[in-house]
């Protein structure tokens, strides 16, 4: 328990310094980089907070939170990319092709 | 096996300093001018956000938050900016109306919190109603093993219909919205082939 709970104190600092990141980080690639990092520490706080309070059951809800959080740094970067969400890759690599 | 550190405080001390973190996330994205930060900082608020629901036991309305307030909005908050441009101007004018508003709405909410039920009380008017009912007969009744199921399709199941007829008819304008855009695009670029 004692472990657990020192797991998930050093999480809640780590999710500090990657909040000092996001807040202070010069280029865009900083910031994603924070989110996606942020967003892994709330994947394992969770999982740690199910074992904490005796219930990993939680450990699935962290699985599903670990998908969204890769797909939504995807759609950021890929967004940032080419400024565009609907179009199909093969459209993307034609734009590409022909800048 | 001895513990140093009992459950309960840890649950409190965990939120306590969620809410820190929350609190930060807040002030930053009204401080911050650059607005790519501050769509970044309002993914990271509604993952806190997320957590804290999970601390709560509130999983679905979690799941929700992380995958509409982190997820999408934040990515159409980016398609917003792209066409809107980055920066935010820094108004000079005064907060002092804003700021009275949020005091006493702040203050009229918490003077309310003072009359509810303790968190998790059993005895507290949303337990006593209909819940002891469903979990007892959920069992017979629905035959299914998931009380929460049990409740959201068959108890509730009219209300889950409407629900999900209200979503549906959401896509459908958003797919007629964007589809016929699509389309008369490339209508566009036949004719130009043809030409």
């Amino acid at each position: 328990m004692t472990m657990f709970a020192a797991t998930a104190i050093a999480l809640m600092v780590t999710m500090l310094m990657a909040l000092v990141r996001l807040l202070s980080g010069p280029t865009v690639y900083d910031r994603v980089l924070a989110v996606n990092m942020f967003g892994t520490k709330t994947v394992l706080l969770i999982a740690v907070f199910g074992f904490l309070t005796g219930r990993p059951e939680f450990l699935d809800i962290a699985i599903v939170y670990a998908l969204i959080n890769f797909i939504g740094t995807i759609a950021i970067l890929k967004f940032f990319r080419y400024r565009t969400l609907g179009a199909s890759t093969a459209e993307l690599q034609d734009q590409e092709g022909a800048q | 096996m001895t513990d140093f550190i009992s459950t309960s405080f840890m649950e409190h001390a965990v939120t306590i300093l969620l809410f820190v973190l929350l609190a930060v996330t807040a002030i930053a994205v009204l401080r911050l001018t650059n607005l790519f930060a501050v769509v970044m900082l309002t993914g990271a608020y509604s993952l806190l956000s997320a957590v804290l629901f999970v601390v709560l036991d509130a999983v679905d309305v979690a799941f929700t938050e992380a995958s509409v307030g982190a997820g999408i909005s934040t990515v159409l908050m980016l398609a917003t900016l792209s066409v809107t441009g980055w920066r935010r101007k820094v108004s000079s004018s005064s907060n002092i109306v804003p700021l009275l508003v949020t005091l006493v709405v702040g203050g009229a909410l918490l003077y309310g919190t003072a009359d509810m039920p303790d968190f998790g009380d059993p005895n507290a008017p949303a337990n006593l109603h209909v819940a002891p009912d469903y979990i007892k007969g959920s069992e017979e009744d629905i035959d299914v093993p998931n009380i929460v199921t049990s409740v959201l399709a068959s108890y509730r199941s009219f209300d889950t219909l409407g629900e999900t007829g209200v979503i549906f008819t959401a896509g459908i304008g958003v797919m007629l919205l964007l589809g016929s855009r699509r389309k008369k695009k490339a209508a566009t670029d036949k004719t130009g082939e043809t030409a």
